[in-house]
């Protein structure tokens, strides 16, 4: 791996960062027009990080070193996990951690402190967003799980690369162990990065929220990091989903066509994702917090079904 | 050999194979009626599709008499009358909440898992191109028999029984390239009959124990101690 590798890998790194909160602005943007409502500018969700940056951060008495040291994280382990996704070109140096369970382990550590720093200062919005938020996940990552096991028997590696790579040779496969996966999988990046049927990203409501609910304590530059690591997971699942269904256009090989043309692909694809979450979240309601197993629930049964259909139809007789 | 190397009519066929198995878990835990019944049409405009594509696939053309058969019956007019029935006993805004859906759910994936090993066998001798079908066909079946055991409601269980009927066409469908026409006609003719009686049996049921709900036939006393 020469430098000029590993300076592309920095670039996709700083690139996640960099995207996550235009995402975020776009989905916001696009839901507000189909509202019937102007919306703020997509450089908004920029702003609000910047104002949070600027502002002092203030400390419950009760907290603990734990809720301090929570924020950075969070925020490593998501940024960390994303930059191992592949996201304009696969032929990088990160291809090698580009594991999908490295990837689950690394969303479970920055969820993990999430859940800590909101019981850690003891009031009792905290601990209840703690529980839904661990309560969501344990049923959202058998799914996750066994959906990316789908893919993984595919393409014989639990290496995103190779998956990505093995769906770019694969031509005219029409796989229906594919198309489960996928289901499965948007029904688990809905629940993961706490969208409308699951959790409602755009309130404060005191007896639906769960990711709002966890972060209530925080202010100052703590806040803005808790809010930049959930743009950037939403990112990331938005890449995940667009590179391992869709890698129609990354770059394979380091040159500049490629890698531009790479480029404007995957923000293409983002954009059409972020609009469909967008009308998706328009034409759904949130549903009642009991009746979210049911809905991972189905995820479970779309990624069971996608391993069975390998087995049975793609790889017996 | 893997799917990318099949013919695109084959991986389509495998494709819609698959959707018809997950018809059949919708049946199974879908609570609405109406929308059972719309689950259950869809499974059979996909078994109808499947019959096309091996029709295309193997130039049994007599297949193509078979897919317009169950096309009009299954798809449009046993759905239809379903719905007709649905509305007479008022029973639209229905809602039966299965016990333990996950159970429920995880006993249908073993029952997949069943028949495919029960199907191994006969798999080796190789069907070119209907390939694993029958392993899903199988378990269509076997799931439609599980709605029937764990589903209280009678109108459901009649789907269940539909849904099984579908599973047997479709195994007949993918391992022998169909039935006889005069079997598949009188097949057809007795699933369409077992409609209509199921249709006047709602209504004695209904009329004998004030509900379809079957799981009070089972009480063997008149004492009404729920009301």
């Amino acid at each position: 791996m020469s430098w000029s590798s590993w300076l592309l890998a920095t670039l996709q790194a700083l690139l996640y960062v960099a995207l996550a909160p235009a995402l975020v602005g776009w989905v916001r943007l696009a839901k507000a027009r189909l509202q019937n409502r102007r919306g703020a500018s997509i450089v908004q969700p920029y702003r609000d990080l910047f104002k949070l940056f600027a502002k002092e951060s203030r400390m419950a008495h009760t907290a603990s070193y734990v809720f301090r040291v929570a924020p950075y994280v969070v925020f490593v382990s998501t940024w960390l996990a994303a930059s191992a996704v592949p996201l304009f070109a696969t032929d990088l140096p990160t291809a090698a951690i580009a594991d999908i369970i490295v990837i689950a382990g690394l969303l479970a550590l920055a969820r993990f402190f999430l859940a800590l720093a909101g019981m850690d200062v003891g009031t009792a919005f905290g601990g209840m967003g703690s529980s839904r938020e661990m309560f969501v996940s344990a049923l959202a990552e058998p799914a996750m799980l066994v959906a990316v096991f789908t893919l993984a028997m595919s393409a014989h590696s639990t290496n995103l690369v190779s998956v990505v790579n093995f769906q770019l040779l694969d031509e005219s496969g029409l796989r229906p162990s594919y198309i489960f996966a996928l289901a499965g999988m948007i029904l688990v990046a809905i629940a993961e990065t706490g969208r409308i049927p699951v959790d409602n990203p755009a309130t404060h409501l005191e007896l639906t929220m769960i990711h709002e609910a966890m972060i209530l304590e925080y202010s100052g530059r703590h806040l803005a990091l808790m809010e930049w690591a959930a743009h950037v997971k939403l990112l990331l699942y938005g890449a995940l989903l667009a590179n391992v269904f869709w890698p129609w256009g990354i770059a394979q090989d380091i040159s500049l066509v490629g890698l531009f043309f790479g480029m404007v692909t995957i923000l293409f694809k983002l954009a059409i994702l972020g609009l469909a979450l967008a009308v998706g979240e328009t034409v759904l309601a949130k549903m009642r917090l009991f009746r979210v197993p049911a809905f991972l629930n189905l995820a479970l049964l779309l990624s069971l079904l996608g391993m069975l259909s390998h087995v049975i139809l793609e790889v017996g007789a | 050999m893997t799917p990318e190397h099949l013919p695109f009519l084959q991986q389509l066929m495998l494709m819609l194979a698959a959707t018809a198995l997950f018809t059949s878990f919708v049946l199974l835990e879908q609570a609405r009626l109406t929308a059972a019944v719309h689950a259950f049409a869809w499974q059979g405009f996909l078994m109808a599709m499947i019959t096309i594509l091996v029709a295309a696939g193997t130039q049994h053309t007599h297949l193509f008499f078979s897919a317009a058969l169950t096309l009009g019956l299954k798809a449009l007019l046993i759905p239809a009358m379903l719905h007709r029935l649905i509305r007479r006993l008022g029973l639209d805004r229905h809602r039966e909440v299965l016990r333990h859906p996950v159970v429920v759910i995880m006993m249908a994936v073993a029952l997949v898992i069943f028949s495919y090993w029960l199907v191994l066998p006969i798999i080796r001798q190789e069907f070119n191109f209907t390939r694993n079908i029958v392993a899903l066909s199988l378990a269509v079946v076997l799931i439609g028999m599980l709605m029937m055991v764990v589903r209280q409601q009678a109108v459901a269980q009649v789907l269940g029984f539909m849904s099984m009927e579908n599973g047997l066409f479709l195994a007949a469908v993918s391992a022998t390239g169909g039935m006889p026409l005069v079997v598949e006609l009188g097949v057809a003719f007795d699933v369409l009959v077992a409609m209509i009686l199921f249709g006047v049996f709602f209504f004695q049921i209904r009329d004998s124990i004030d509900s379809l709900d079957v799981d009070r036939m089972s009480r063997l006393t008149e004492r009404d101690d729920e009301t």
